[in-house]
């Protein structure tokens, strides 16, 4: 199947995401990729598809698409119908599917309800509205054979900072679908799909672990405990580069800044004003302000869930 | 996060000490160098800080050797920077930062490997100012540029963008004081002690001294795509054959 999506209404931002194009970094090239990678993962596991196929996005209002008619598998029963209800357990080979995870949310085909976490049939003609987050701020809308946008370095990512990858979904814009076959060496197998999928409710408190360093001496000892104890709140600026965040300043032992360096996933990087800034999928892979810390990868799928105003509580964790 | 609109904003910048350095170059060697100091970043990343540019130049080459040798397990990320290389994704972070001070680092091989040509006109704007600074005339500006044999330093701030080193420290020279909105792609460009060339139009404060023609510095659809990585020679050659 070689088919197509039409956006009806792209969202307030909504990218094309995978598992993002690591090891480029010394070359200028974030990592990038889905911000909520478990969710990214449970969308491709739950279609069958490898782990790695691209899904969508969406942020804060989701979005919505019409399946072409290019995007009815041949040979499969193209049933009118609507496809409520969820195809759990049954054979979704031959029958374009898609699955929403992520962020919990209303998803309606052609006006009725679809099951959220659950891969449910895409017909030719049919409109997929994936609605506002009712929980956190990303949902991840995966397509049997994965969006099909070129790859760029390995990876069909868009990269927000260095422009990278597909454009963000426009209202009107076309978006090709893979085809099962390509979509990697499961493409085919109706692997086992479970009734439904799990999704912990964001927590009211952000809570991030935390290993000190690399440049933690550049931070006075009472700047070590205000980032402990400071109630931080997320900032409204945050995006896929980095989660803002609002609340007391981190005092600098010294002045100055560091001769660029290479800077991880996840770090806790400390600008002039004072507020440490989370870095997540799309961050510059060099900067000269102080990093006091980094977050484990782990636990950054709760970063980008957490919506503005919640508390983030870092806690202190070894390397 | 504000650091990546452009090259010459503070969280992209790099200070003097990568520059200054590089007179120890030459005659090092003869004194042990100091062990490089070695930090933490997460639970599977080490910043290795070196004691200057020369040295984190070496110190890069030989993890691209280990890492050849298969003996850095699970490395995904090797990225160097002014004066360190930060190693990311390593399996056994704890064992390598003990035994990273315990590496033999053989000198740098100089003169041998081949440089990228970037055909450039000098014809930048503030090639006049440059040309102040460097109390030489703005053709002797152009002619000592291009007698200058660079090295990849590290890359950041775009895919493709390299900070180039090699200028003696006489011919470092501050960004300007008021940035530009829009730096042409292209543009040929000098602060501290380095040389860049802008892969795409963005703002910018470097001091600009020329513009490279028929050079492409980023095509993701090249392999590879990026004309520049850690460690490239590149030399500048002036279109219109002054040489």
């Amino acid at each position: 199947m070689t088919g197509e999506l039409h956006v009806v209404r792209a969202g307030a931002l909504t990218t094309v995401q995978d598992l993002g194009r690591p090891g480029h970094a010394h070359l200028g090239v974030p990592r990038s990729g889905a911000l909520d990678e478990p969710a990214h993962r449970l969308a491709n596991r739950l279609l069958g598809n490898p782990e790695g196929a691209a899904t969508l996005e969406t942020t804060v209002d989701g979005c919505a698409l019409l399946a072409s008619a290019a995007a009815e598998e041949g040979g499969g029963a193209p049933g009118p119908g609507h496809p409520r209800g969820a195809l759990a357990g049954a054979v979704v080979r031959g029958i374009p599917c898609a699955v929403v995870t992520g962020a919990p949310c209303a998803v309606t085909v052609n006006g009725r309800p679809a099951p959220w976490g659950v891969p449910f049939r895409l017909p030719a003609g049919s409109v997929l509205d994936v609605g506002p987050a009712e929980r956190g701020l990303r949902s991840y809308i995966g397509f049997s054979g994965g969006v099909g946008a070129e790859p760029v370095l390995g990876s069909r990512a868009t990269d927000l900072l260095s422009g990278l990858g597909p454009e963000p979904l426009r209202d009107g814009a076309r978006l090709r679908l893979g085809s099962r076959s390509s979509a990697g060496p499961h493409g085919g197998a109706a692997a086992a799909v479970p009734d439904a999928a799990p999704w912990a409710a964001p927590p009211g408190e952000l809570l991030l672990p935390v290993v000190q360093g690399p440049r933690a001496d550049w931070f006075t000892a009472g700047a070590l405990r205000t980032l402990l104890i400071g109630g931080y709140r997320v900032s409204s600026a945050s995006n896929r580069i980095g989660l803002r965040l609002e609340g007391p300043v981190l005092e600098r032992a010294r002045d100055g800044e560091l001769p660029s360096e290479g800077i991880a996933l996840g770090a806790l990087q400390v600008p002039p004003e004072g507020r440490p800034v989370v870095f997540l999928a799309d961050h510059p892979v060099t900067g000269g302000y102080p990093v006091i810390g980094v977050v484990p990868q782990e636990a950054l799928a709760a970063a980008a869930q957490a919506v503005p105003g919640t508390p983030v509580r870092f806690t202190p964790v070894s390397g | 996060m504000s650091g990546a609109a452009d090259p010459e904003s503070p969280a992209t910048e790099s200070g003097e000490r990568a520059g200054t350095e590089g007179a120890t170059g030459p005659g090092a060697g003869t004194t042990p160098p100091p062990a490089p100091v070695v930090l933490p970043v997460g639970r599977h990343g080490l910043l290795v800080e070196l004691p200057g540019a020369e040295a984190a130049e070496a110190f890069h080459a030989e993890v691209l050797r280990r890492r050849a040798a298969g003996l850095l397990p699970g490395i995904t990320e090797i990225v160097p920077g002014a004066r360190t290389v930060l190693l990311d994704g390593l399996a056994e972070p704890r064992r390598l930062a003990a035994e990273v001070g315990e590496w033999r680092i053989p000198p740098l091989e100089r003169g041998s490997e081949s440089a990228v040509e970037i055909p450039v006109r000098y014809d930048g704007p503030d090639l006049p100012d440059v040309a102040g600074m460097w109390g030489v005339t703005p053709e002797e500006v152009g002619r000592l540029h291009a007698a200058t044999t660079f090295r990849v330093a590290f890359c950041g701030f775009a895919p493709g963008f390299g900070y180039l080193t090699g200028l003696p420290e006489q011919y470092h020279v501050p960004r300007r004081s008021d940035p530009r909105t829009r730096v042409p792609a292209g543009s040929v460009a000098l602060a501290g002690p380095y040389t860049g060339v802008y892969p795409r139009s963005s703002p910018g404060g470097w001091q600009l001294i020329g513009t490279a023609v028929r050079t492409v510095l980023w095509d993701a659809g090249r392999e590879p795509a990026a004309l520049f990585a850690p460690g490239t020679r590149v030399r500048f050659v002036p279109e219109g054959g002054t040489e």
